[in-house]
């Protein structure tokens, strides 16, 4: 694998520049162009509830999911378990947002085209296709069930008329194709409009079928299913930037699998001990640097990152790079190594820096200086008090994810009570939101949220003792180029963008 | 019932207690506190989930957890293999053990104002003192949380004492069950504060506030549970088979 041809890919599918993603404009995409994170200039675009009863369709049935999105009211709720969101994931362009939910549902939601006459329109997005992933499955051997929860969606960069999709759930990867129907042949020789066979001796002419307009379809088909490779959990997968190869790790192995070939993947960590009982340390999280195709990362429940080179060995046991924060010892317990556990691990789009998320922090880390993050951000330092209780009620096992906005300058990530925050990491301001279904009205702007830790209590204030930890904001993501925010709230998903934009 | 009393101080185990607690003297003790979080982690271990596959990342964190706790009790002197006692409990018992200890601690010092009693049986190194310290009911004033009794006796009483709080919890209507566990805040908060080492700066709530927390999960009564401690092995098998 030579670098080149990654570049080139980047080089396209970026329009032509290099360097780090900015917005429309050009210039890095600030986080509210005048006021600064602080001031709260964000809004609610829409909030998307794809109703249990979508599920009940099948593939095979022409049906326009679109039609039914719109017809359906927005405000019911009707959540069952199967439709809390499970992982949130724009495409490259930004036009695609994908979710994967516990039932082991897709659903794509397409960005509403700009149009002269509803400019308010724009930036919303409506159901583009929903399909059934993957299903439950039972492993005989074990007597375990396979829970078929998509844990995580990665696209594939378009390079045609349809677009790709990985989508995984515990044990199997399945790369899914979208594409679109919008005409259809008619004037068949050997059968009828109905599709009818036609007697062959009525038959006296020959014609060509003409393509004909129809109503657009959306057809998802599963192309490969990469299964059979992982013992334990999936938490992962990542295309690599070649786009001819991508990883999946579990909690003990990552596998590098080619797209074609769906029958062998190559193990590439492996880090399961001899004796299970001398386990220690976990997988956590892994992903592929973001040029360099020979390059991954991924993390520990130690708090450790491994930067690996798959130039060097075939198995990469050894790492190239090994980033670890000394331990505090002032702050240590019982369960700091429970709250360093990192559950996301992220590169910028620059490929320079990666960003972990762990139980209370937030750090950023130069991939050039292994022995300390170089920025460290608390996202609900409140809870260290509180770690025992959340232990208790297995909170302080949460996996909250992290993401970077297209130019890098801000950081976002989920935490309890649907908050949600964001770090602006060259004004070092910070704002915390919520995504609730009482506090936004669309287009309204988001009022920024603040946590009292203790004495007194202004007014628009949240105390510890009131917060709800069973509404926990674990997937968010971010707009590759644009400020538009996707926040997954149990079964909502709520869009939030910049005023400005 | 369970009347705020003066909580007994005892600055001189603490002291052998580590330098980080002694501040922390109005609390249960920290070995009280560290018996319970090992509790809490054991039978976290032991929820099995007879469906799907437990997360073994979860399994990993909680083993270390133990370990640590365990290696720290050695180093203490205070870990035994206690024997096996007598199952048939459910590990509801076990859930509920860090506020019954905590609610029996304040009980317990409510009874007893006089400071001193049983201090002097001190907390070193190799001493005695039972890793679960036993909760006695008000009928029997005498007895000190300190009082060396053999582990197993103070275990069997512990029991009991469970059993009459469950019973009394019972037969509590739900208004009073508020105030049942009203009296009980600050310990509650200081199970986190003495072993996180942070002082919570929140003003104590109720215990079981946190509210919308999601209960804690009881599992049906697991036939295979076992409720010793000292069964690391069994554990660990537990954690290998999944």
């Amino acid at each position: 694998m030579v670098l080149q041809p990654s570049e080139r890919h980047y080089r396209d599918w970026n329009h032509g520049r290099l360097g780090p993603w900015c917005s429309p404009s050009g210039s890095p995409a600030p986080l509210s162009c005048e006021t600064g994170c602080g001031e709260g200039s964000w809004i609610l675009v829409c909030r998307l509830l794809v109703p249990t009863q979508v599920s009940l369709l099948s593939m095979e049935e022409d049906i326009d999911t679109r039609k039914i999105n719109n017809s359906f009211l927005r405000d019911h709720s009707y959540a069952t378990e199967a439709d809390i969101i499970s992982t949130v994931e724009f495409n490259h362009t930004g036009e695609l947002l994908a979710t994967g939910d516990k039932g082991g549902r897709v659903v794509i939601f397409q960005r509403e085209q700009e149009s002269k006459n509803q400019v308010h329109r724009r930036g919303e997005y409506n159901v583009y296709s929903t399909f059934q992933s993957h299903e439950p499955e039972f492993d005989y051997l074990k007597s375990l069930e396979i829970e078929e929860k998509i844990n995580k969606i990665r696209w594939l960069p378009q390079q045609n008329a349809a677009y790709f999709l990985l989508s995984t759930n515990d044990k199997t990867v399945k790369l899914w194709k979208v594409s679109e129907r919008d005409k259809r042949p008619e004037g068949y020789n050997l059968k009828d409009e109905e599709g009818r066979l036609r007697d062959p001796a009525t038959i006296t002419t020959l014609r060509v079928p003409v393509l004909r307009p129809m109503d657009l379809m959306v057809e998802a088909t599963p192309r490969r299913v990469f299964a059979n490779a992982h013992t334990y959990h999936i938490n992962s997968i990542s295309v690599n930037s070649d786009y001819e190869t991508y990883m999946s790790a579990d909690d003990l192995r990552i596998n590098l699998w080619n797209f074609e070939i769906t029958n062998q993947s190559f193990n590439i960590v492996d880090i399961k001990p001899a004796n299970m009982e001398e386990l220690t340390e976990v997988i956590t999280a892994a992903e592929f640097h973001p040029h360099h195709c020979n390059t991954f990362v991924y993390s520990s429940s130690k708090g450790t990152i491994r930067l690996c080179d798959m130039r060097a060995s075939a198995l990469c046991d050894r790492h190239t790079k090994f980033f670890e924060e000394p331990e505090d010892p002032s702050n240590r317990s019982f369960f700091s190594e429970i709250i360093s556990s990192i559950s996301d691990v992220k590169f910028s789009h620059s490929g320079r820096y990666i960003m972990t998320r762990d139980y209370l922090t937030v750090k950023v880390w130069d991939l050039n200086m292994e022995n300390r993050p170089i920025e460290t951000y608390q996202v609900h330092d409140y809870l260290r008090s509180k770690l025992c209780s959340l232990y208790e009620n297995d909170c302080i096992f949460d996996k909250f994810e992290c993401v970077w906005n297209g130019s890098d300058s801000v950081i976002m990530t989920g935490s309890y009570n649907n908050f949600f925050r964001m770090f602006d990491r060259n004004t070092k301001r910070d704002v915390t939101l919520e995504a609730s279904r009482e506090n936004s009205k669309p287009r309204a702007i988001l009022k920024p949220r603040k946590v009292c830790v203790g004495g007194k209590r202004r007014k628009d204030e949240i105390s510890v003792d009131s917060l709800d930890f069973s509404k926990k904001i674990l997937h968010t993501a971010w707009h590759p180029s644009e400020n538009i925010i996707a926040v997954a709230a149990t079964n909502n998903l709520y869009i939030f963008q910049d005023k400005v934009n | 019932m369970f009347a705020r009393g003066l909580k007994r101080k005892c600055a001189d185990h603490e002291e052998d207690m580590g330098g980080a607690l002694a501040g922390f003297r109005a609390v249960p003790s920290y070995s009280l506190q560290r018996q319970s979080l090992l509790d809490m982690s054991l039978v976290k271990l032991q929820l099995c989930h007879m469906l799907v596959e437990p997360n073994l990342c979860r399994s990993v964190l909680i083993a270390n957890t133990v370990r640590q706790i365990q290696e720290e009790m050695t180093q203490d002197g205070t870990w035994r293999v206690a024997a096996p006692q007598s199952t048939g409990r459910a590990p509801l018992d076990r859930l509920v053990s860090t506020e019954i200890l905590c609610r029996s601690m304040r009980e317990q010092d409510g009874v007893h104002p006089a400071p001193g009693m049983g201090d002097d049986h001190v907390l070193g190194p190799g001493s005695e003192l039972s890793t679960v310290t036993s909760a006695q009911t008000p009928r029997d004033p005498q007895n000190s949380v300190w009082e060396m009794d053999s582990p197993r006796e103070n275990r069997g009483n512990f029991q009991k004492s469970l059993d009459q709080i469950f019973e009394t919890l019972e037969t509590r209507n739900p208004s009073s069950a508020e105030e049942l566990f009203s009296d009980m805040d600050s310990s509650y908060y200081d199970l986190d504060t003495v072993l996180t080492g942070v002082v919570s700066r929140a003003e104590p709530g109720p215990c079981d506030g946190l509210q919308g927390l999601p209960p804690v999960a009881t599992p049906a009564s697991s036939s295979s549970c076992k409720s010793d401690l000292g069964e690391l092995d069994h554990v660990m098998e537990i954690l290998v088979e999944t």
